[in-house]
């Protein structure tokens, strides 16, 4: 570590050195694990060097180790703010290798818990965001909103979090009907009123903006170098969003639009999630509203489980039962790259199979990585302070930061 | 093949293939399109001039990802694909590349700064080099740690496992005891694909000779 000394005019002959600290990795404006030391001058952030890779739990590897199926609860563990939009990227690049067709009942419901995903996960990093730079109140609102969600969740899938709900070739279980009216009644009378008192308290907020405003700002080409994505990459201006450019299940048929910032600062970042939180709540509208009635999983028996009834009755479907759970599906020889717009950013799986029932190789792209590694380009030249604001408008979150 | 599946529909792949393998055609070992994906396997000396033409004169913008592979039974037995996406031509393609233990892989973070911590992962992963990479530390695994995990001779369990020791007031590193044996299930259907011979069966092929030659 270099230590510089230098003349200041303000210390009257003081010298004054350089300093590193050690920020994390057990802290909590550093959302999880993180450990970055920062050398500053005075309060000036001078350089960052993130440490990343305290929670590595090796899942890539674990998975290599796991038929297909058992692979997908390590998904969930991921990105815990956000579990069921890590499983939809696994399932789609299995399906995309067996080349699987889904029941668009299937498509629908994973498109409508996708966004009650997304609207949960700002719920959480909005919430945080605010709270890193000082106010207390909206996080707590929000959180009940958090809470609602999960509700939603246990009554789909039995699970508040660790959902393993996305299957390859549908979901798992069917929605009970009345679940689908709660939602909409949850959208219409109490979502919006609850966030937007909670929004009310920050947005115009004299405090929140002198925190916020012109802080990090990443021209697009820098945002394009250095690989962003999601809420990060449209806060610089540019409206790139995979659900419109590369659309999966169904979301070519859902009509939203894509917020985009204009000075890209962690301000823009915000916003930019503030509107998304609309956006969602639209496409939920519409999932609920063109739903179709139908099997909620591939009809190929190959591939997705007999129902219950039908394995009492038939041997046929007792025998795929059986080499679904023990042996569990083949998938063709081949490679794919799936990625999909998590509410973080892009979050791939790049999958190779052999042909046998394991993955030979799952390789994560964490949308956290790029982000992470641009910290320290982003904070240069800011206050200490500064750098909660920053890593809140990032979003990261370490169990799909480290994997 | 028809495409019935639902996953990430980008820009048709057609004339992709012959465009590129133009304009890289002294590097280009293969190319190849299937499961919907494009993939070129170039030379490894050549890969960043690959990558720098893919982004300069094909549009390829944003290099999202590096992923290693590792293949044992390969002369080079490792794999180093880069995932390339163009926000203009809403289109993506692979490009790979092989080494070994010893070869470095040239760097590519002279193209874009986010393949520091990229190359770093697979360095630390796979112990793969990358030859101009200005900070090639470790990324992932933890402070002082030995091997490169995800090679495929690599245990699961690892070799070292961590504990705080009361007598010693710090947590200490021991060799891994596992209080039940690694159990590693194979359901690979016999009918199907296993070429092992299963328990019991061991002397069934030498009876089989034995038969065959009286």
């Amino acid at each position: 570590m270099s230590f510089q000394l230098e003349e200041s005019p303000t210390t009257e002959g003081e010298v004054i050195t350089n300093y590193t600290i050690n920020f994390g990795p057990q802290h909590p404006a550093a959302h999880g694990v993180l450990r970055m030391i920062m050398e500053l001058d005075g309060e000036v952030i001078e350089r960052i060097d993130p440490h990343v890779g305290l929670l590595h739990r090796g899942t890539e590897k674990l998975i290599e180790h796991k038929t297909y199926l058992q692979a997908l609860p390590y998904f969930d563990r991921l990105d815990y703010c956000s579990p069921l939009c890590m499983e939809h990227s696994y399932v789609l690049a299995i399906e995309k290798l067996l080349n699987l067709e889904v029941p668009l009942r299937a498509q629908y419901l994973r498109v409508l818990f996708a966004e009650l995903t997304r609207i949960c996960n700002h719920m959480l990093n909005i919430g945080a965001h605010v709270m890193d730079v000082g106010a207390m109140t909206p996080n707590l609102w929000v959180f009940e909103l958090r809470e609602d969600c999960m509700n939603f969740f246990e009554r789909a899938s039995g699970a508040r979090m660790h959902s393993a709900w996305f299957r390859p070739g549908g979901v798992h279980q069917d929605v009970p009907e009345k679940l689908l009216v709660d939602i909409g009644d949850w959208l219409d009378n109490r979502f919006f009123q609850l966030f937007e008192d909670a929004m009310s308290l920050v947005i115009d907020n004299r405090i929140f903006k002198q925190r916020n405003v012109d802080i990090a700002i990443v021209s697009r080409e820098d945002a394009i170098a250095w690989g962003f994505s999601g809420p990060m990459i449209r806060a610089a201006g540019i409206p790139w969003d995979l659900r419109k450019s590369q659309p999966y299940d169904v979301y070519d048929r859902m009509e939203f639009d894509i917020p985009v910032g204009t000075n890209s600062d962690c301000y823009d970042r915000f916003m930019v999630r503030v509107k998304e939180v609309y956006e969602s709540a639209k496409i939920i509208k519409q999932c609920l509203r063109d739903m179709p009635q139908g099997p909620v999983a591939s009809t190929d028996g190959k591939v997705s489980p007999p129902k219950r009834g039908e394995m009492k009755q038939s041997m046929e479907s007792l025998i795929h039962h059986f080499k679904l759970y023990t042996e569990g599906f083949h998938v063709p020889a081949g490679e794919v790259y799936v990625a999909t717009e998590s509410p973080k950013g892009e979050f791939g799986v790049y999958l190779v199979s052999d042909g046998t029932n394991k993955p030979y190789r799952c390789k994560i792209r964490p949308t956290a990585f790029s982000h992470l590694q641009a910290m320290d380009m982003m904070s240069r030249g800011h206050m200490l302070p500064d750098a909660t604001a920053i890593l809140g408008a990032i979003d990261v979150v370490f169990g799909e930061c480290d994997r | 093949m028809k495409v019935v599946h639902s996953a990430p529909r980008f820009a048709s792949n057609e004339g992709v293939i012959n465009a590129i393998s133009e304009s890289i055609g002294v590097w280009l070992i293969e190319a190849e399109e299937s499961h919907g994906e494009v993939i070129f396997r170039v030379q490894r000396d050549a890969v960043a001039k690959v990558l720098r033409i893919l982004r300069d004169d094909h549009q390829y913008q944003q290099m999202m990802e590096i992923a290693g592979a590792d293949y044992p039974a390969r002369p080079e037995r490792f794999e180093v694909v880069y995932m390339l996406l163009s926000l203009t031509k809403n289109h993506r393609v692979m490009v790979k590349c092989s080494t070994d233990e010893n070869t470095p892989v040239p760097t590519i973070t002279t193209l874009w700064p986010n393949a520091g911590w990229l190359e770093r992962e697979v360095f630390d992963m796979y112990g793969v080099t990358f030859a101009g990479n200005p900070d090639l530390r470790r990324i992932l695994t933890d402070y002082g740690f030995e091997g490169h995990p995800f090679r495929k001779d690599f245990p699961m369990t690892g070799y070292t496992e961590l504990r705080y020791s009361e007598e010693e007031k710090r947590v200490v590193y021991e060799p891994v005891e596992l209080a039940q044996e690694m159990r590693t299930f194979d359901f690979l259907s016999p009918w199907e694909g296993a070429d092992y011979v299963l328990p019991g069966d061991e002397k069934a092929d030498e009876k089989a000779k034995e038969e065959g030659g009286q």
